[in-house]
């Protein structure tokens, strides 16, 4: 729960949003990767996906996509200078005209939440659903589970991302409507 | 063009170790639509007449159809064929898990194994690469799940999809069944030995080709409104307290097999039954790749149970009920165990518990002696009814055959009855040699039709059968209406057999409101191969009605009438059931012959279940005309 002084904080930040994936309601279908990768290059490839689902035997599923760091690791990893990161919304930007696929962006974020598309070999980020033509994160609309949420974050509180990404974990998932099913 | 096949079939000889790739046509995707199909064919075309199941030149197959790696509800399935070691008739069976959506992105659509290698290898698909590697001494005598991590391990890569079978199918132990991402079985008809009797442990897959479909715009609308419906109240079975719920229904009306089938009702059940599973054990719900429905219930010993603490592994009623009901084990944890241990040893839960339940019906009976069990002190006191430390330890024993009573039932109970004699083939529960799911069929007369009448033996999964019993469609005691029974029966074999071939999930064969016609859209919208309701359908005729021709074929050249293996076992007709609400009822042997007769009148088949030379042509067989 949230302080009566972190919420006074929040008021002067701007928030960025992230996905965040409720584990007691993920069932590890990887409907989100195909659609992930369906609307923005129209064929279903999860190597494609800006979402990234986990498994840890024998009953832990998640998934992972971009957490819009404070100081973000992708982005001093890139030589080319092809990643940038929006102020405002916190999205980070891939100059698909500067990318050559090398790879350093992926191997230099912690947690994992960066692809290399296959074809193009570009890196490909999650940028909730902007540059399709909903606008709007698909992912979130095609989950049959409904785990997937829209969640806002301050980024100044990134700089120890694991601790961040464990209180985002911790922090709760709002509960199910009667009647939904999930364990 | 077309999309989503790959049409690419590879034919690997594992005596040379020669791989060659053919190309699929259109015509042949489109009459034979894939899986199930495409697996009939072959084995109709290339088994030799009367071969073994365990000789190198019996077939062995693995194919998927149009709809993996696409989101199309539940598509990520495979099927696997080769003739039967447990029924010496058509094999087959179905696993879903990421097999099917990784072979696809891999770019195969078929592969087709004949030969036995020199020394146990794997297989590793890596895209166009087939790499053949020999695997005798890393996971060559190791458990599936061993086997599936040490393999992603190996190259690094937890995405590989890996099917496997356990140290069942190396030693042909012939209910093995071949497992995939954990808790994914192709269960039925003993594909693992088949596997394990051509050195082959394992088949592993990792795909980076993206799929692309002929109407993406029209599809992803379309594949919105069926994940929706996957995942509204046509699965809500499956999603709440899953398969498991059956147990408390049947029960009531008396079907609930118990006591190796001696009858229909159990005063226990309920400590096995889905309301306390959910209540008690199951620990995460959790989904094949692609599947809205998440239908898997894993449940979890705790961890200060005194004989299995922390073992977690996923609970259907056909697990259930076999290693539960059928043996009296009414011990939650030991049900964990017995089916944790099927799993990764690599055989049928269904078939390997109706085993147990057979050869504790032998033990009571003197026919199995406490000297074939072995010293393990387990055994004090034998092999009885409800003795769930018995009852797990016996599972190990048949999966590494390692005493003589485990030996003898590695083969299932048919095999074991042959040769301890003493009529305990009457008390033998399968047909064509598969033990009998979940259903007391004395309870249940159409169920009795359709499973006698099933082409790889019993089994609820060719028609559904039991369905219609349970939904009041038809008088589940007696014998009549058997015109309209069998065309129900006919209808629903033909609609299974487009399902199976697609290949989807059974559970989402409720979701297409419209039947077979919307079923062709979506395959049409897939793979721009124009196919109408109709085609749909009959391909599934096709399809049913030449794998029962590959049975005709087997039993002629055996000598034996095909008719006569349609059938129930002795107990069936003979010995009531004893407690319950259907005490008393058996099935009426004249009444079910009858039944049959009809059913097979409904194909257009003669009154011996032979398909006439008219009904071949029309469903575009004409290559059966002649050969039965």
């Amino acid at each position: 729960m949230a302080t009566k002084s972190e919420n006074s904080m929040k008021d002067k930040k701007i928030l960025h949003k992230i996905l965040v994936v409720d584990p007691r309601r993920c069932t590890g279908c990887e409907i989100c990767e195909s659609v992930c990768s369906f609307f923005h290059n129209e064929e279903f490839n999860p190597l494609n996906s800006r979402i990234n689902r986990i498994r840890i035997e024998p009953i832990i599923n998640n998934t992972f996509s971009c957490l819009s760091c404070y100081d973000p690791d992708c982005i001093k990893a890139c030589q080319l200078l092809a990643l940038s990161k929006d102020p405002e919304t916190g999205l980070i930007r891939v100059d698909t005209n500067i990318c050559d696929g090398c790879g350093a962006c992926v191997r230099n974020c912690p947690f994992g939440a960066i692809n290399i598309n296959v074809k193009e070999r570009k890196a490909v980020v999650c940028d909730l659903c902007e540059s399709t033509d909903e606008g709007e994160p698909q992912c979130v609309e095609y989950c049959p589970k409904g785990a997937i949420f829209v969640e806002e974050i301050d980024p100044e509180i990134n700089e120890e991302r694991f601790e961040t990404l464990a209180r985002i974990l911790k922090r709760g998932f709002p509960d199910p409507e009667p009647g939904d099913i999930f364990n | 063009m077309v999309n989503a096949y790959t049409q690419v079939c590879v034919r690997i000889d594992l005596t040379t170790g020669t791989i060659k790739k053919e190309v699929l046509s259109e015509e042949f995707c489109k009459k034979y639509i894939g899986g199930y199909g495409f697996i009939t064919k072959i084995l109709w075309d290339e088994s030799p007449v009367g071969i073994d199941p365990f000789d190198p030149r019996n077939p062995f197959i693995v194919a998927i159809g149009p709809f993996p790696g696409t989101i199309v509800p539940t598509s990520s399935k495979y099927a696997v064929g080769a003739k039967s070691p447990l029924s010496g008739r058509i094999g087959f069976g179905i696993s879903s898990g990421s097999v099917g959506a990784q072979m696809r992105r891999a770019g195969y659509d078929m592969l087709i194994f004949t030969g036995k290698s020199p020394e146990p290898v794997f297989l590793f698909f890596d895209d166009d690469s087939i790499q053949l590697i020999p695997c005798k001494d890393t996971v060559w005598g190791k458990d599936t799940w061993e086997t599936e991590e040490e393999i992603r391990n190996m190259f690094g890569d937890h995405r590989i999809a890996v099917m496997a079978c356990g140290q069942a199918g190396e030693k042909l132990c012939k209910l093995a069944c071949i497992t995939n991402d954990r808790a994914r079985q192709v269960g039925r008809s003993g594909m693992g030995a088949v596997m394990g009797s051509k050195n082959l442990k394992a088949l592993a897959f990792r795909g980076t080709k993206s799929i692309q479909i002929a109407k993406p715009k029209e599809f992803i609308v379309k594949a919105k409104e069926l994940i929706q419906l996957a995942n509204g109240k046509d699965t809500i079975k499956y999603r709440d307290i899953g398969t498991p719920i059956n147990m408390m229904v049947f029960n009531e009306i008396g079907v609930l097999p118990v006591k190796n089938f001696q009858t229909g009702y159990w005063d226990k059940a309920d400590d096995i039954s889905g309301e306390t599973m959910r209540e008690k054990w199951v620990v995460k719900k959790t989904g094949c790749s692609q599947c809205p429905i998440a239908c898997d219930h894993l449940a979890g010993t705790k961890p200060d149970d005194p004989d299995w603490p922390n073992v977690v592994s996923s609970i259907d009623f056909e697990s259930l009920y076999a290693l539960g009901s059928v043996c009296l084990v009414n011990h939650f944890p030991a049900l964990i165990k017995a089916i944790e241990l099927c799993d990764r040893y690599g055989i049928d839960t269904m078939s390997g518990g109706t085993t147990i339940g057979w050869a504790m019906e032998a033990y009571e009976k003197g026919l199995i002696t406490k000297k074939m069990l072995g010293d393990n002190p387990v055994y004090k006191k034998g092999l009885n009814w409800g003795d769930y430390h018995a009852m797990v330890q016996f599972v190990e024993d048949m999966c590494l055959r390692q005493t003589e009573a485990g030996d003898l039932c590695a083969d299932g109970s048919r095999d074991a009855a042959r040769k301890v004699g003493h009529n305990a083939e009457r008390f033998s529960m399968e047909i064509k040699g598969l033990g009998i799911p979940g259903y007391e069929l004395k309870g249940l007369t159409t169920a009795s039709i359709g499973f006698a009448v099933s082409v790889r033996g019993a089994c609820h999964l060719r028609s559904g059968s039991y369905g219609f019993d349970m939904k009041k469609k038809f008088d589940r005691r007696k014998y009549d209406e058997l015109d309209k029974r069998g065309k129900a029966l006919m209808g629903m074999e033909n609609y299974l057999a487009v399902i199976d071939s697609l290949v989807v999930c059974k559970f989402t064969r409720g979701i297409y409101h419209r039947g077979i016609p919307e079923v062709a859209e979506v395959y049409e919208m897939v793979t721009g191969i124009p196919m109408s309701g109709d085609e749909l359908e009959m391909a599934g005729t096709r399809i049913h009605d030449l794998a029962k021709c590959f049975n005709i074929r087997e039993c002629r050249n055996e000598g034996i009438e095909p008719e006569t293996e349609d059938t129930l076992p002795w107990r069936n007709f003979n010995e009531p059931n004893t407690d319950g609400p259907t005490k008393g009822w058996f099935n009426d042997e004249k009444g079910f012959r009858e039944a049959i007769k009809q059913y097979y009148l409904a194909h257009d088949w003669d009154e011996h279940g032979i398909p006439t030379e008219k009904a071949l042509k029309e469903r575009g067989l004409e290559f059966v005309v002649g050969k039965l």
